[in-house]
């Protein structure tokens, strides 16, 4: 399987997509 | 004068952060997709010439970066808040911002060395060291936009 980073829209998706968890993770334990 | 000091400390961790996100960004964005384009004779060009040096200053203004922003943290008194988490979203974003440093001198370079030819190394391993490079290179890109989002929230809003 290939590896999804070897994308570089993928890995600008992926980017993305952990900064909406760290937000949530922030909220969730608080700042 | 102290605030001056401060300021001074945080514009030198951004001049620095700047020039080492832009040099990650050229290598992902520019460099490493045209690459297939560039015809084999014109690509010692870049091997040779351009990625040295453009590692040269990558590799240094993540040390200054994160250098700076540690005394940053230092001088404003979070810098153990952060690194525990307790304060969460500059801690987070210094956590990503340690790992892409040590991502760089530890993985990036060493490999890119193999793979530009300045540490001789057998076809094998030099391809290798290339895909490796490459990999941990685009996992640094994928972790500046989290850590980026962290460093400009933390100073601007509360979540």
């Amino acid at each position: 399987m290939k590896n999804p980073l070897e994308s570089l829209p993928t890995t600008v998706v992926m980017g993305l997509v952990l900064t909406v968890a760290m937000v949530l993770l922030v909220r969730a334990i608080g700042s | 004068m102290e605030d001056l000091l401060i300021v001074i400390i945080r514009w030198l961790h951004v001049l620095s952060g700047v020039m080492w996100i832009g040099l990650l960004w050229y290598f992902n964005f520019v460099q490493i997709p045209s690459m297939p384009k560039i015809p084999d004779d014109q690509k010692p060009a870049i091997g040779k010439v351009i990625a040295p040096e453009a590692l040269f200053w990558f590799r240094w203004s993540a040390l200054s970066t994160v250098v700076f922003g540690l005394v940053l943290a230092m001088m404003n008194g979070y810098l153990v808040d952060a690194l525990v988490l307790s304060n969460a979203l500059i801690g987070l974003g210094m956590w990503l911002g340690l790992i892409m440093a040590f991502n760089v001198w530890f993985v990036i370079w060493p490999n890119q060395q193999k793979a530009l030819g300045m540490v001789e190394v057998e076809a094998d391993a030099k391809a290798k060291a290339a895909r490796t490079a490459m990999l941990f290179s685009r996992t640094n890109t994928m972790l500046s936009i989290p850590m980026l989002f962290a460093m400009v929230a933390a100073q601007n809003m509360t979540l």
